[in-house]
């Protein structure tokens, strides 16, 4: 079983995001892994666990810092990791969709997951387009992935709490929306381990691809509404919080 | 609980033939090997046998340790009777029991075997970590929090020193001061970024300024000590942050070093200097009590309350200081100190240290109350208006226990803040 997970290194949102012209400034911001590729790295692996093969987790490198995270994959079981050198925290997801799909090529993948989406250019579009470069099938949303020789049984989430599974034929592309575990804690002393002793392939960016989109703005966004604050004791609040409900039809 | 390990089987008889003399009744277990023979010694072998975690075989199960164990008062815990309970078939490095020692050390002060949980627990839990076992989410979250922001809250670092703007006196950064100074205050995580830390370290500013200390802190540079994720099995995330934070004290000249938190204390005085530093460090209360003549005239408004004082282990039990707190205290007009039943030596813990501040969820479920509920009762139970601490730890534990054991009446507050109470009136 080969699998590979194509990763995202993402301005980080912990704290407010500074901007520059119209876009990010990429220079005081930190950059952390996509939170959906945490999700797509452990669902691997645990495939990986019940089933045999390798994991190989393939990224782009825009600021010259994805190391950490690829390292943290090998902590948690992956056993190659790839970056693609490209030095422009700019590219965008059609861009680096380009360039994953042309490095993952020649890997001959069974799967190849990719987080669902990202908190920088929230389109979900890396997975469908590495997919479509690689002409395989795409399946997007998925919670569970299990494996038993060429077919996979993809779990999905819909809205009102109904769940479905498919029957997938190998190969394909899934957008992971989350792994049936939490992600899996790698210890630093293992990370560090890494980092001293694992090897990172690098590989050139190949290809051109564009969104076709320019950015003309960016912005904070505009306050439009404030959430009510209601004053005064306990009971006070609670019976106008009730009276609030009445008068909306929700009690 | 006592019930939960199963594995030993009994094996006193319904009746047996001695010299063709059917003997029946419980006595007859003495024909037979006492029953704890029947026990497998593996599993305490297993626990013994990984490095730090020798003593854990010593246990003569004298059961000293049980009567002092806090764990113990809110569940059934106890360094004795986790050796029993490996006895019956518990493997620690699996079992929920690994994650509710808090490391007061209160077993170990009893303790006639020298059983040391505080060196147990980190290297079971390490060893538990590495080889993937259970962790409790909320603790892993802490980790990673830590491992990525530089401290356990998950905090951006540039905003590491934004509390500043509220402490109405300068607070020099050592970076920008240019020049040796004498005390480096090493403020913390939790009074850089809680919202009621932050009222402690404000105040803490205050108090160094009136005082005229040479002071600086070392701002968006400062990161977390990480001495409570070490005790809970992260030392390759303690080494880590310890290796950064080495290098970032001795980046510049200082003569002393003052830290917020007894957590720090231990740290920075007892376990970097395995990492080559080896600088005097001294906690606030240490350092204030020294100035306590300075300090008198500048608490000019009284504070009339009842307040009781709770030890933090960290500060008490692994570092020997009782009296600067005391003392502190009992400087402020006004202020009546009352003692809690367990207090000193013997002081309760409040459930924060060893990794327990990010295990709340998981402990709670494992106890019938929180320690910070056991002891927010003991303090209300002294008729204290006041619960007066000394770990940034400790404020938010003891002010969420007080509200849910209904004694909202009781106030927490960080000697700190009370300290500055008196120098500057009721707010």
């Amino acid at each position: 079983m080969n699998i590979v997970v194509a990763i995202k290194h993402i301005p980080s949102i912990a704290d407010d995001l500074p901007v520059k012209g119209n876009n990010v400034d990429f220079d005081s911001v930190d950059f952390v892994l996509n939170e959906w590729d945490e999700h797509s790295i452990e669902q691997a692996v645990l495939i990986k666990e019940a089933v045999g093969g390798t994991v190989t987790v393939v990224g782009v490198d825009l600021i010259g810092e994805l190391d950490n995270a690829l390292h943290l994959a090998l902590a948690k079981g992956a056993d190659k990791v790839v970056k693609i050198t490209a030095d422009d925290p700019a590219a965008d997801s059609h861009m680096q969709a380009k360039w994953l799909a042309e490095a993952i090529k020649g890997m001959s993948p069974d799967m190849v997951f990719a987080g669902v989406q990202a908190s920088n250019d929230i389109d979900g579009q890396i997975g469908p387009m590495i997919a479509a470069y690689l002409d395989m099938p795409y399946i997007g949303g998925t919670s569970a992935i299990e494996v038993s020789g060429n077919t996979a049984t993809v779990s999905k989430e819909f809205p009102g709490g109904v769940g479905m599974k498919y029957a997938v034929t190998l190969p394909f592309v899934a957008g992971v929306q989350s792994a049936p575990k939490p992600p899996r804690y790698a210890p630093v002393s293992k990370v560090r381990q890494m980092a001293q002793t694992a090897t990172v392939e690098k590989v050139a960016p190949s290809g051109e691809a564009s969104s076709g989109l320019a950015f003309k703005k960016m912005a904070p966004p505009v306050v439009t509404g404030h959430a009510e604050m209601i004053e005064g004791s306990p009971k006070e609040v609670a019976a106008k919080i009730v009276e609030l409900l009445k008068s909306r039809g929700l009690a | 609980m006592a019930q939960k390990y199963e594995k030993a089987i009994a094996i006193e008889k319904e009746n047996i033939v001695v010299d063709g003399v059917d003997v029946s009744g419980h006595w007859n277990r003495m024909f037979e090997q006492r029953v704890i023979f029947e026990y497998t010694p593996e599993l305490i072998e297993k626990v013994a046998s990984i490095p730090n975690a020798e003593s854990f075989a010593n246990c003569y199960q004298c059961a000293k340790c049980v009567a002092v164990c806090p764990v113990d008062v809110v569940g059934n815990y106890g360094p004795r009777k986790l050796y029993r309970y490996a006895q019956t078939g518990m493997d620690l490095t699996e079992a929920p029991e690994l994650w509710l020692c808090t490391t007061c050390a209160n077993c170990l002060r009893v303790c006639p075997k020298e059983v040391n949980m505080v060196k147990i627990m980190p290297a079971v839990r390490e060893q538990a970590i590495l080889e993937g076992k259970f962790v409790p989410n909320e603790l892993q979250q802490a980790f990673e929090n830590t491992a990525k922001s530089g401290n356990p809250l998950g905090q951006p670092q540039r905003k590491r020193d934004a509390w500043i703007q509220n402490a109405g006196v300068p607070v020099p950064i050592i970076k920008d001061v240019g020049r040796p100074v004498d005390v480096l205050w090493y403020v913390g995580s939790y009074p850089s970024y809680h919202p009621r830390g932050i009222d402690a370290a404000c105040a803490a500013a205050r108090i160094f300024t009136a005082l005229g200390i040479d002071f600086a802190i070392l701002g968006k540079e400062e990161k977390d000590d990480a001495d409570s994720q070490r005790l809970a099995g992260e030392k390759g995330l303690f080494e880590m942050m310890a290796e950064y934070n080495i290098a970032t004290f001795n980046k510049y000249e200082w003569k002393e070093m003052v830290v917020t938190g007894p957590h720090e204390l231990n740290a920075f005085k007892n376990v970097y200097p395995k990492y080559g530093f080896e600088r005097p460090v001294v906690h606030y209360t240490t350092f204030l009590a020294r100035y306590l003549d300075q300090l008198k005239p500048l608490l000019k408004h009284p504070v009339n309350k009842k307040v009781t004082y709770h030890d933090p282990c960290y500060l008490g039990r692994h570092n020997g200081e009782y009296e600067a707190p005391r003392k502190l205290l009992q400087a402020i007009p006004g202020v009546e100190l009352v003692e809690m039943g367990r207090n000193r030596e013997n002081g309760y813990c409040c459930g924060g240290g060893g990794g327990g501040m990010w295990m709340d969820s998981f402990t709670a479920k494992h106890t019938t109350m929180r320690l910070s509920e056991k002891r927010a009762m003991e303090a209300a139970s002294t008729g204290a208006d006041v619960l007066a601490v000394a770990c940034p730890f400790e404020v938010s534990r003891f002010e969420d226990a007080v509200k849910s054991t209904g004694n909202e009446h009781v106030g927490v507050l960080d000697i700190l803040e009370l300290l500055d109470r008196s120098m500057r009136g009721e707010q």
